[in-house]
């Protein structure tokens, strides 16, 4: 086995995205520019107008006689209930509906049009039941049951359900003795924020195409981050064996969790079902992704922390109420991700934590890029500061004396790993000149300075598998097959890295084999949580030494040397005894001829790697204790200056500076490129972004009335910084960052405005108005 | 629905295409000429992702009817990038990584390229102005303004 320094060579370097020509230039492949020809079938979904009611009857005749449309489907078809962790939904809705905008009914025609027109002529009976929008609400004893049959759902062996209430996850944390802790606190603070729905706004907006042949087998094409839960979910709930169904997978224009698992794409292929031979594609308008897809689910959060005279937390008191929405298959587990998270990036002797998923009849709450931990971190970074405040202490200086650290036992019972989110928090704080006021030009241009830290783990089941397959070409380079996929984040780029450093070859020599096809790919989870350059890094790896082993062996033979005495270097394998050379080109396929023609040695080369944390370790149902709750945690923080202008309530990024610790940085520019794309989704959703709804149906469903970040919402400067205290099963230490840059920005900016105004709002966004307002209410007050 | 004979210039190529009325010009490159660089974020002309040069200027493709475009010259991400004439902007948009998922992309470099044809110095300012309809997700803009910049410095 190499030396990892030995291989490092490429690791931590700026190597060019692979896959940047194809995507500068228009040739980069989407789902929805596959070409299916003229036997295309559009597919249009029958939507909920209401968001609680008992479907009384359906009627498709009408739209099934109309020329042009080749099925029609409703959930009188399919009985199966999906779900990832809690299965609770039907592909389209049987007895009931649940939310506006659920699937009700679909039709596959030869147009878009004819599709649209057949929608219209199915009828649909409803008799309404009393809706429920706000979690705290479908907690009472008395609400009405959204969930009736909760108790019979499938569910894994880590959530909790309360059958015969609206709560389909319970985590709880009990640790020491919060009652008795309250006492011995100098200062307490006790908070409600409320953080709203919002939602990802991938720029390309979910779009599948399914074709079912004649002897059933399935093919889906999907933008998605999981072509491999795909397969599984969608067949267990159809009745059939995963290898039937084939997710192929090509670039993903933007997930940011809404392409994870499955949404809407069982649609199409249970309408293909009844179009067999067909293409039939789904491609949701920008409306529909709006208000019918996955979204941030809102959230309550109750604070209470306490701490001593030194400024030491010694309590802590969290209570969660997740609007999970009309279906929590997926957002059970960020109920349980904020549990075991939920004392943030800090060391706190006494804990208590319940964090309840609830069932409204809201939009379906998903994977939203950080899971959780920004509405979380939202609620503990606006009460650190305020816990500081009390004491009169520095806001920073009170973070580095309770942040965790290596060795620390955590709320769960886990031992924290090492960590530099020390070295976070003083980086981006020298970034911004903390503790320095800096002056406005005009009087009604007021300044402040704020800063908010973050951690988090990939929450996912313990067990989620990678794998990777390295095969070498006759031209000498390698083709690598994973199952991750390149959803922007550059994922394929550190692959390669990854394979290039550990076999010896340039990165140029490595070939992606994309798109990602469930029937060819190997093995991968889902791109989600952060955790393939850590994950499916380490199977790369694994496949990287696999491959190399077999190639210095062949040679080895051949040469009758030592493998010790072999190295591979830029594609060429050479001895260090003899100084011989041959390269990989010259015997990667065909192998290599014995002396005197007495025979060959070697063939093919194909590498294979695996990867999957084995040492997770289940959670006590009553108290949350157990022995590793999470594979790893990374953390980080980020600090701003801003400027409101306190006549219009208009704020404005002066700096802003981002720190991380990555464990190892494989492409440093694309770390960076994570953190600054995750700071300015961070801000847009600080400043800008709320789902608006009126009964349940959104008010606000497109980019006018919904606004995200653009161009001139930039901060004047952007810092950012990498960490690297390593990762002990990290590839060259690195763990994962895609999702962390937004988690610490909504609290950040909070803690700027109060600095600058002395005004603190319940929860996001901070929009101009709402600031304005905040301020004008305080003036009264004082008045 | 109607049918309507027009002539078009796309990518250089002057051809008489039969094309629905109701058709817009996004769904004419996408779905007729298998032009699929043209990206549909919206439909609406909100997101930028369709944008191409109709006569030299930009517009949001979803935007324009293609009946409309008769007589009209049209220049999509594939013909611009054969001719040559987005090398500089491709070229610092890889090397500033402006490019992330890459679906806002095309989009944004032909915004980027009308600009610098316009006003080939512009400041930071202009910039963002002329960029502010294309939206991107993943990025957070930073690093295309540079990429932008560093192409009209070249
Ligand atoms: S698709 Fe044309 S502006 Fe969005
Ligand atoms: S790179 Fe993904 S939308 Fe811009």
């Amino acid at each position: 086995m190499p030396e990892l320094d030995q291989i490092s060579q490429g690791i931590g370097e700026n190597v060019a995205r692979v896959d940047v020509q194809e995507k500068a230039s228009g040739a980069a492949l989407f789902t929805d520019d596959i070409q299916f020809g003229s036997n295309l079938l559009h597919a249009r979904i029958k939507r909920s107008p209401l968001p609680h009611a008992i479907i009384q009857s359906i009627d498709i005749s009408q739209a099934e006689r109309l020329p042009g449309v080749k099925a029609v489907v409703t959930g009188a078809d399919f009985a199966g209930r999906i779900g990832l962790y809690l299965k609770d939904r039907h592909i389209f809705a049987r007895d009931r509906v649940r939310f506006i905008g659920e699937p009700v009914a679909g039709v596959a025609a030869i147009s878009e049009e004819i599709a649209e027109k057949a929608l219209d002529l199915i009828r649909v009976e409803y008799e309404p039941l009393q809706p429920i929008f706000h979690p705290l609400d479908a907690i009472k004893p008395d609400a009405p049951l959204i969930h009736p049959d909760l108790g019979s759902y499938e569910v894994v062996n880590f959530i909790f359900p309360e059958p015969g209430t609206n709560i389909s996850n319970h985590f709880k944390i009990r640790k020491g003795d919060v009652e008795r802790a309250w006492a011995q606190c100098t200062a307490v603070v006790e908070r409600e924020y409320y953080i709203p729905h919002i939602q990802h706004v991938p720029i390309e907006t979910h779009v599948a195409v399914a074709q079912v042949s004649h002897l059933g087998k399935i093919t889906l094409w999907s933008s998605s981050q999981s072509p491999f839960a795909q397969r599984d979910l969608i067949a267990k709930t159809l009745g059939f064996s995963p290898s039937d169904v084939r997710v192929i997978s090509p670039y993903v224009g933007g997930g940011f969790g809404c392409k994870a698992g499955v949404t809407m794409e069982a649609l199409p292929i249970v309408i293909a079902m009844k179009a067999k031979g067909f293409p039939v594609k789904l491609r949701l308008t920008r409306e529909e992704e709006f208000y019918t897809n996955f979204v941030r689910q809102a959230l309550v959060i109750r604070l209470k922390m306490g701490c001593d005279q030194a400024g030491n937390l010694l309590a802590l008191e969290n209570t969660m109420y997740w609007d999970g929405g009309a279906s929590t298959e997926y957002g059970v587990n960020i109920t349980r991700a904020g549990g075991y998270s939920s004392t943030g990036p800090y060391d706190v002797p006494n804990v208590k934590t319940d964090s309840y998923c609830v069932y409204t009849n809201n939009i379906i709450g998903g994977p939203y890029r950080g899971f959780g931990m920004s509405e979380l971190h939202t609620g503990i970074e606006q009460c650190v500061d305020e816990l500081a405040d009390a004491l009169g202490m520095d806001k920073v200086e009170f973070r580095l004396r309770n942040v965790v650290q290596g060795g620390d036992t955590l709320a769960t019972g886990m031992t924290m790993h090492p960590t530099g989110i020390k070295e976070c928090i003083q980086k981006v704080a020298a970034a911004v000149d903390w503790g320095k006021t800096s002056k406005s030009t005009e009087p009604y241009l007021k300044r402040g300075k704020g800063i908010a830290i973050m951690w988090k783990a990939p929450a996912m089941p313990p067990n989620p598998g990678s794998s990777a397959t390295i095969k070498l070409n006759e031209d000498g380079t390698l083709l690598l097959g994973i199952g991750g996929q390149e959803i922007g984040q550059g994922t394929f780029t550190v692959m390669a890295q990854l394979a290039a450093a550990t076999l010896g070859v340039p990165v140029k020599a490595v070939r992606i084999a994309k798109p990602v096809d469930t029937d060819y790919s190997p093995y991968e989870w889902q791109t989600v949580a952060s955790r393939l350059t850590w994950s499916m890094g380490n199977a790369v790896l694994a496949a990287a030494q696999d491959a190399r082993r077999q190639i210095l062996a062949i040679v080895a033979e051949a040469w009758k040397e030592d493998v010790d005495d072999l190295d591979i270097l830029d594609g060429v394998v050479i001895s260090r005894k003899t100084e011989k050379e041959i390269k990989l080109k010259d015997f990667a396929v065909y192998g290599i001829p014995k002396e005197n023609f007495e025979g060959w040695i070697g063939g093919p080369i194909f590498g294979r790697g695996k990867f999957m944390p084995t040492y997770v370790t289940g959670l006590d149902k009553e108290t949350g204790q157990g022995k590793r709750a999470v594979v790893h945690y990374t953390t980080g923080a980020q600090a701003f200056e801003i400027e409101v202008d306190i006549r219009t309530g208009k704020l404005h990024v002066l700096r802003a500076a981002a720190a991380f610790d990555v464990g190892k940085a494989i492409n440093p520019e694309l770390v960076r490129a994570q953190m600054e794309g995750g700071l300015i989704q961070g801000l847009s959703s600080a400043l800008f972004e709320q789902m608006i709804f009126k009964e349940g149906t959104m008010q606000n469903p497109n980019f006018v009335d919904y606004r995200i970040a653009t161009t001139v919402d930039l901060p004047d400067e952007m810092m950012t910084f990498i960490v690297e205290v390593p990762q002990d099963d990290g590839p060259f230490g690195a763990r994962g960052v895609g999702e962390h840059p937004m988690v610490p920005t909504v609290a950040g900016i909070a803690n700027a405005i109060q600095d600058a105004l002395g005004i603190r709002m319940q929860g996001p966004p901070f929009t101009a108005e709402k600031i304005l307002l905040t301020l004008q209410s305080q003036e009264e007050k004082k008045g | 629905m109607a049918d309507q004979i027009v002539q078009m210039t796309v990518n250089g190529r002057l051809e008489q295409y039969r094309i629905p009325q109701h058709m817009t010009l996004l769904r004419f490159l996408r779905e007729m000429l298998a032009l699929t660089g043209t990206k549909n974020g919206c439909e609406a002309g909100e997101c930028g992702a369709c944008t191409v040069l109709l006569n030299g200027e930009p517009v949001n493709s979803c935007l324009v009817l293609a009946v409309e475009c008769d007589g009209a010259t049209v220049e999509t991400v594939e013909g611009l990038t054969e001719r040559g004439a987005l090398a500089a902007l491709q070229q610092t948009f890889m090397e500033e990584n402006a490019i992330q998922c890459g679906f806002c992309t095309p989009g944004m470099l032909i915004s980027a390229y009308a600009l610098l044809q316009r006003s080939p110095h512009p400041s930071d300012q202009e910039i963002k102005e002329a960029l502010v309809g294309n939206l991107c997700r993943c990025t957070g803009y930073e690093r295309i303004v540079k990429a932008v910049r560093q192409a009209a410095q070249a």
